[in-house]
């Protein structure tokens, strides 16, 4: 390599005038500025100064309607903790969370280890638990309505059939939360077990043929005693990244539900969304989006730290 | 194959039980695949059957797979005609074509800087790009609502656009991607009188085409599917993308109208479902990088 590239030898370089060097670096320099120029504009065009404008207005009472602002500390914070909405919408979101993120976590898995032993049907399992990850929600949302209406869904068509009675799935304000994760479930099973198949193709096949010779040949053996303990840091990590993407829920509440029945269904993102944009409480939304973006900050460093873990071992 | 399975029925011979045993656990295995790959499947089967399928017979019979009279026309005509809906799916491909360039062509340079040259404040640029990937789109929404309300681009191509033309992502993949690089090869052609911008384009973008492939994947089937932003950008149907143009298709007249729902659906969704079927390597490859942003 040297000898097609003799300038990138320390030694050599040394013929080059030191002048020269110092204009050529400079050279370098400076169209790394101009290459990065764009993207920091951006950066702070569409998320630093943008991100420094929340944190502001969120100590303000501003408002679209209102012609000048005043600076009213962490008031909306304040009522942030005492509104009933927004506390609900807190409290949905979690629970939201608490139910797609293990369910999905554990049928995701559950297919991984069963896809991954399949050979020629691999491939078709692959794309048919995909699909739900790829297809537009918003679509398949305005299907899942049909599907789970009250009077003319073909799964309460099923419940009459089997002589059980009839859910409102999507207006019953017992209900609606879990209908809607359970479309979140449905969503996210193919991003789950694609990330888990990748964790069991870490898994070199000595440990199984180890296994093997020590008697643990048998199915839930291998799983306990190999699979489950190597993939740990793959579980949290999948529930960690599901976490951030269920915490963001809005297509399936915006079509389906807009929040109801009674608030039944109010998530985060929506309520964001109908104070900044519908209500145009901007002061009031800024507070909420502050709140919103810790979670998502929180979530996102737990996940750093899992791969930079994950790096260390491998290295 | 016929030996094997001869052997093991032979009832006397000691692998035979276990050897049956496996079959069987295979044979569960399949059968809980298929029930399971059945459950996942059901709400597109039953969007392309109901879309074919006559009104009276959706309201009558939800559980008929096959209809009584197509009404293929009538439910797709609806779904095309009484929204633009043609239109909703122009808009989509301007938008997503016009985001991905832009992307590209920022991270490409912005990419190749932090993994190949130089220069102060870089450090500092890669921590932003990280701390950007912990920012969603959400966050920024309403300070770039507020701009745009005030510079009167609202309802515009350029407002569906201009907060995904910085992707953090695809600087950060770029520039993973990047560093593999050779960087003798790069120091030749400066040799040989290759200008950076040479360098970029000539060579490095050349080889990028597997990394700018699986992140094109990502950026188009994320913002095809976009609800969120577009809902606050954009408050007519001439600037309407598939996701918000199905909303208010919902909330129309028809809305209770399911066969011209489903066809409307499933027009929306298919083109996306055919790139996927065709691509589904780059494709699970492209979406799952999100994870590991």
């Amino acid at each position: 390599m040297t000898a097609v590239a003799p300038a990138s030898d320390g030694r050599s370089g040394r013929s080059i005038p030191r002048a020269a060097r110092r204009n050529h670096a400079r050279a370098l320099s400076l169209s790394a500025y101009a290459f990065v120029a764009p993207a920091g504009l951006l950066f702070l065009a569409l998320i630093l100064l943008p991100l420094i404008t929340v944190l502001i207005l969120s100590t303000t009472d501003y408002t679209l309607a209102s012609i000048g602002l005043s600076f009213i500390g962490l008031d909306n914070y304040r009522t942030l903790f005492t509104d009933d909405g927004a506390w609900r919408a807190l409290v949905n979101t979690l629970t939201y969370v608490g139910i797609v993120v293990p369910a999905a976590v554990a049928i995701g898995l559950l297919l991984a280890l069963l896809v991954h032993r399949r050979r020629r049907s691999r491939r078709v399992y692959e794309i048919v638990f995909f699909l739900p990850v790829t297809s537009t929600m918003v679509a398949m949302a305005v299907v899942w309505q049909y599907l789970l209406h009250g009077r003319i869904g073909p799964i309460n068509a099923v419940l009459s059939a089997l002589g059980l009675p009839r859910v409102d799935f999507l207006t019953d304000p017992e209900v609606a939360l879990y209908a809607l994760a359970a479309i979140g479930v449905w969503q996210l099973v193919g991003f789950t077990m694609v990330l888990f198949l990748a964790g069991l193709t870490a898994i070199p096949k000595e440990l199984y043929e180890a296994a093997a010779l020590d008697g643990a040949d048998r199915g839930f053996d291998r799983f306990w005693r190999i699979s489950w303990p190597l993939l740990a840091p793959t579980t949290l990590f999948v529930a960690v990244t599901t976490s951030i993407t269920a915490f963001q829920v809005f297509d399936t509440v915006a079509v389906l539900t807009q929040g109801g029945p009674m608030k039944a269904t109010e998530v985060l993102l929506h309520t964001i969304y109908l104070e900044g944009f519908q209500y145009f409480e901007v002061g009031y939304a800024s507070a909420l989006t502050v709140v919103f973006l810790l979670f998502i900050l929180a979530f996102s460093l737990i996940q750093i730290g899992i791969v930079d873990r994950r790096i260390h071992y491998g290295g | 194959m016929a030996l094997v399975r001869q052997e093991g029925l032979e009832p006397r011979s000691p692998g035979g039980a276990r050897r049956r045993k496996a079959l069987l656990g295979a044979a569960a295995e399949h059968l809980l695949l298929i029930l399971l790959a059945g459950l996942v499947l059901v709400p597109f089967v039953w969007m392309l059957a109901t879309s074919i399928k006559p009104a009276d017979q959706i309201f009558g019979e939800p559980l008929d797979l096959l209809p009584d009279r197509l009404a293929l026309a009538e439910n797709y005509g609806k779904a095309l005609f009484s929204v633009p809906m043609l239109g909703f799916m122009l808009n989509g491909l301007v938008v997503v074509t016009g985001i991905l360039l832009v992307q590209v062509a920022v991270a490409l340079f912005a990419g190749y800087a932090l993994a190949k040259l130089e220069f102060r404040g870089r450090g500092l640029l890669f921590a932003c790009v990280v701390f950007g990937l912990c920012v969603p789109i959400q966050v920024p929404a309403l300070p770039l609502y507020l701009a745009l309300a005030e510079l009167r681009a609202l309802d515009t191509y350029f407002a569906l656009m201009v907060p995904f033309f910085l992707s953090v992502f695809a600087i950060f993949l770029f520039r993973q991607f990047f560093k593999g690089y050779p960087d003798e090869v790069i120091q030749a052609a400066r040799l040989d009188g290759m200008t950076e911008v040479e360098v970029v384009l000539r060579l490095i973008l050349p080889s990028a085409r597997p990394a700018i492939a699986a992140f094109a994947v990502f950026s188009i089937t994320a913002h095809w599917n976009d609800l969120y932003w577009p809902l606050i950008a954009v408050n007519s149907m001439e600037r309407a993308t598939p996701p918000l143009g199905m909303l208010l298709f919902k909330d129309s007249e028809l809305s209770a109208d399911f066969g011209a729902l489903t066809a409307g659906a499933a027009i929306i969704t298919l083109p996306l479902l055919v790139v996927f079927m065709l691509a589904q390597r780059q494709f699970v490859r492209g979406i799952t990088m999100t994870g590991f942003k």
